[in-house]
């Protein structure tokens, strides 16, 4: 029964991973980028929904569209200053601006908010599910979470899939130059998808806050380079891989806390993400590219 | 002494050699039988069968996608051959790979031009004599007297190579900053600097005007007579082809469909018949 | 634009001058009394950055492998050098020949990592080999945290658990306690010390880039497969750029760590392999004096920026992100050079140092 209840918790926290990896993994389809910042994103979404239930005393649902809100224009105004400017410099130039927007958003957090954490109170008032005489507890929080990523996966797939939007997306990922010349507007297109990213980050701040109540400027840095893990443990790039990725992420890292040892359970998440590497080096769904010669 | 050389070439197989009525009499440097390869189900090449001269040079021609430069790419394994055999010197290379193909004896050019861009021309030909003069890494940090001989060594060494196509007064300029024909010519540089017994030109001419490529052809036959080597080249410039091969393989759809002299390759049916379609009234 | 320097000697001799003026000029300002006290402090610290930017660079810039687990193997060289510092503390009472020892072993240790992560990671390629080495990193420093190590009468002890699983005799002494990190540290580290392991760094990534190895090494980054074609064995020169990099971070981690009474794991993590590589970056791929320069600069520049107090990092965050739009936006580069201002060569033509 423990181990049961270890593996909904994992699935529960992968859920988190993987709304987070959907946003680097989009985003590093389509601009190929890797955005340090998405994770810093995240805390915004934690902060905003906070600020909405505590100071202006709103409704938890209603502090969730808000911290989307924000979220997605901070995600617009970031691509807009710092990342359009370089779109045809070298990837680690727009790394390191990244990284700086990371520090940014961090520091800004510290001076607004400073580094005293927040406790932060659940969004989610569901009622707990007791299974085998209670011996099985399932949280509201647990439950919500893992709804919550489905239903982001499934849009997600539709939008990617079956819209206008998403055709100029795949286009874009595939070749920049080539959609340019067929009339998909790139550059609304890569400001869409970091909207996208950025909202789906403020929702993975709220679940994150949701289930691990504690709220500081640097609450995103660690989710935010596991989730990183996930999307290249699935096949940076790939929506299902950034999926599967966060959710066995979730599970390993749960599991491993369980049975082998607290302090190294990120050391195992890591571990097996390198393995997986080694024999899949381009992640679980990743596609193999042939070099031409 | 060319002249003596030509005599002795060689080709002891017969249903392999490109000219099967040539003189046997020294084993040939490259020697491949029913090599292979297929690309996830899609057959790239096969039963590719081809032996080469000591100081041959012979062309490897055919359509666009006929599976040319995936040749060059079995040889030097660059991809690794699903079927079939490759005897250098008369050596099993199949458990070699490219940089061992190399030190072996086979250098090639690529058909995109590949250089070490960033580089000086001359650091681009020192590469190339990566394991013509050897040093260690401690030698190189210590700067030990061995360091600045072989320096010397190799700086002379590479500005003699650049002087057959007179590109010395380039050595200082970044490689990716010279023109288009002279980067050609500094990968063929940087090929032959790795002493091979075989030298792999892909499409050497592609982008040279009339008078560029008459040089080139010259420079081909030189070279080969300097330094004793077998040349394949893939070329689409029939003058080239026509002028300097003295065996041609003609490959279709990853198959060799005609072996032979230039004067029997143009005459062929088949191979007409592969770069300009059949007549009408064939169908 | 085209034409290389020939005078890549006279290149090197400058950084070589830089280096030592530097050196010279604060040791002067020092006995003058003219540097606060938290700069002193901050003395050695830099030197150890600057080594750990040149040693990165040859990862980043030569070898052009993005590396984001850097300060994992200065975490082992910082315990690896604790440890033999310490250990060594009876044995040979000179100080300066005790840090040596103990940024040597710290060195050699770093290497054997870079060499066991090495044979993974060097199979990958672009983001997952960074991936990869952040993973590394990052288990570096998660397996540091649950290392107890002391010594007694018997010998050396050694543990996963906790120090009392130690079991030292009497008069036995703690030398790695877990998250509690190395303790009762005995300060070595000398600004000097640190002066000449950078000259140390120098040498050996100067005459590695202008020999055979580093041509090779630079091949293998400008183009695997060319690489290949001309007989070199692309394994084996990116391990020993790899390994040699990891050696001179893990001295680099030796020297910090003696600086200090007390140094936790924590200290060597993924932020620090960011902010080391941001060093690079700024400095220049390739660029080693850059390196230097951006290393010194953005390690002062906090303490400058003191005087903003609690915007200083948000300042050093907007500096950061308005000198790679600089660098890296043609409009504006155009803008700047019509109203006149000429781009610094060094620190922010770092990029393409090498056809300066």
């Amino acid at each position: 029964m423990d181990f049961l209840s270890y593996l909904i918790s994992g699935i529960s926290l992968g859920s988190i991973y993987a709304i987070i990896a959907l946003g680097y993994t989009m985003v590093y389809g389509i601009a190929k980028m890797l955005n340090f910042a998405h994770g810093d994103v995240i805390m915004v979404g934690g902060y905003m929904s906070f600020m909405a239930t505590t100071h202006f005393g709103w409704p938890p649902l209603l502090s969730v569209l808000f911290a989307m809100a924000v979220c997605t224009l901070l995600g617009i105004v970031i691509e807009q200053l710092a990342y359009k400017p370089l779109r045809s410099a070298p990837a680690l130039a727009v790394l390191i601006t990244a990284i700086g927007v990371s520090y940014f958003l961090q520091n800004a957090a510290l001076l607004i908010w400073s580094a005293n954490p927040k406790s932060f109170s659940s969004v989610v008032f569901l009622e707990a599910l007791r299974l085998f005489d209670g011996r099985l507890i399932i949280s509201g929080t647990t439950i919500v979470t893992i709804i919550v990523c489905l239903v982001i996966i499934l849009i997600l797939n539709t939008i990617v899939n079956k819209t206008k939007v998403g055709r100029a997306m795949r286009a874009v990922s595939e070749d920049k130059d080539a959609a340019q010349l067929m009339g998909v507007n790139v550059n609304k297109t890569i400001s869409i998808t970091f909207a996208i990213g950025s909202a789906l980050a403020a929702i993975a701040g709220v679940l994150l806050c949701s289930a691990y109540p504690i709220l500081m400027p640097t609450t995103g840095a660690m989710p935010g380079i596991k989730a990183f893990t996930a999307a290249v443990f699935g096949g940076i790039g790939s929506i299902p891989g950034a999926f599967l990725g966060g959710i066995l992420l979730g599970i390993i890292e749960i599991l491993g806390k369980a049975y082998i040892s607290t302090q190294l359970s990120d050391a195992i998440v890591f571990a097996v993400l390198i393995i997986i590497l080694l024999v899949k080096p381009t992640g679980l769904l990743g596609k193999k590219v042939l070099v031409k010669v | 002494m060319s002249d003596s050389r030509k005599k002795t070439k060689m080709v002891p197989l017969p249903s392999q050699a490109i000219i099967p009525e040539r003189d046997t009499a020294e084993k040939p440097i490259l020697e491949v039988h029913r090599l292979g390869i297929n690309f996830g189900g899609l057959v790239a090449v096969e039963d590719f069968n081809i032996a080469v001269g000591r100081t041959e040079i012979c062309g490897l021609i055919g359509p666009n996608g006929a599976g040319k430069t995936t040749i060059f790419n079995l040889l030097t394994k660059v991809y690794q051959p699903t079927s079939g055999a490759i005897l250098l010197d008369g050596h099993d290379t199949s458990n070699m790979n490219t940089a061992q193909i190399n030190k072996a004896g086979i250098a090639r050019t690529f058909q995109n031009i590949r250089l070490f861009p960033t580089l000086s021309v001359e650091d681009n030909v020192k590469i190339g004599l990566h394991n013509q003069v050897k040093y260690s890494m401690a030698t190189g940090i210590l700067r030990l007297p061995r360091f600045f001989s072989s320096e010397r060594r190799a700086r002379e060494r590479a500005m003699e190579l650049l002087d057959i196509f007179d590109m010395t007064h380039l050595a200082s300029h970044r490689a990716s900053s010279l023109p288009y024909g002279a980067q050609r010519r500094l990968e063929f540089i940087r090929a032959l600097a790795t002493n091979p017994k075989l030298l792999l030109l892909d499409e050497p001419a592609a982008g040279m005007n009339p008078s560029e490529t008459e040089e080139l052809m010259s420079n081909i036959e030189k070279i080969r007579d300097q330094f004793q080597i077998a040349i394949i080249l893939i070329e689409h410039d029939m003058r080239l082809v026509m002028g300097i091969c003295e065996g041609i393989a003609v490959l279709n759809y990853g198959k060799i469909i005609a072996k032979g002299t230039p004067e029997e390759i143009q005459s062929n049916p088949l191979v007409i018949e592969a770069y300009l379609g059949k007549k009408k009234g064939d169908q | 634009m085209g034409r290389l320097r020939l005078k890549t000697s006279t290149d090197n001799l400058l950084t070589y001058g830089l280096v030592i003026v530097a050196y010279v000029v604060i040791r002067i300002l020092i006995a003058g009394g003219s540097i606060s006290s938290a700069l002193q402090g901050q003395l050695v610290p830099i030197t150890a950055y600057i080594v750990m930017a040149v040693s990165l660079n040859l990862t980043v810039g030569v070898l052009g492998e993005l590396s984001l687990g850097h300060a994992g193997f200065m975490s082992v060289g910082a315990f690896s050098g604790v440890v033999t510092a310490t250990l060594l503390a009876g044995a040979i009472p000179t100080t300066w020949l005790r840090l040596a020892l103990a940024m040597l072993i710290g060195a050699i240790f770093a290497g054997i990592f870079g060499f066991l992560i090495g044979v993974p990671v060097l199979r990958l390629e672009g983001d997952y080999l960074a991936i990869v080495t952040l993973a590394f990193g990052e288990i570096i420093k998660n397996v540091m945290n649950i290392i107890y190590i002391g010594y007694d009468a018997s010998g050396i002890q050694f543990s996963m658990e906790s120090t009392n699983a130690l079991q030292l005799g009497e008069g036995g002494k703690v030398i790695l306690s877990g998250p509690m990190g190395a303790i009762g540290i005995t300060k070595l580290s000398t600004f000097t010390a640190g002066f000449i392991l950078i000259l140390i760094s120098l040498v050996i990534v100067l005459n590695l880039i202008n020999s055979r190895a580093g041509r090779a090494i630079m091949a293998v980054r400008d183009d695997k497969i060319a690489a290949e074609s001309v007989g070199i064995s692309v394994w084996r020169y990116r391990m020993m750029a790899f390994v040699t990099s990891a050696m001179l971070a893990g001295a680099a981690g030796a020297l910090y760590a003696l600086n200090y009474s007390t140094v936790v794991a924590r200290k060597f993590d993924f932020n620090t392999s960011i902010l080391v590589l941001v060093f690079v970056v700024l400095g220049g791929m390739g660029n080693i004096r850059g390196s230097i320069i951006a290393a010194t600069v953005l390690t002062v520049l906090p303490e400058v920026l003191r005087t903003f107090n609690e915007v200083r990092m948000l300042v050093y965050a907007v500096i950061l992100i308005l000198v790679m739009l600089v660098r890296n936006n043609t409009t504006l580069q155009h803008l700047f050079q019509r109203i006149g201002v000429r781009r610094k060569k060094d620190l922010l033509n770092g990029e393409k140092g090498d056809d300066a």
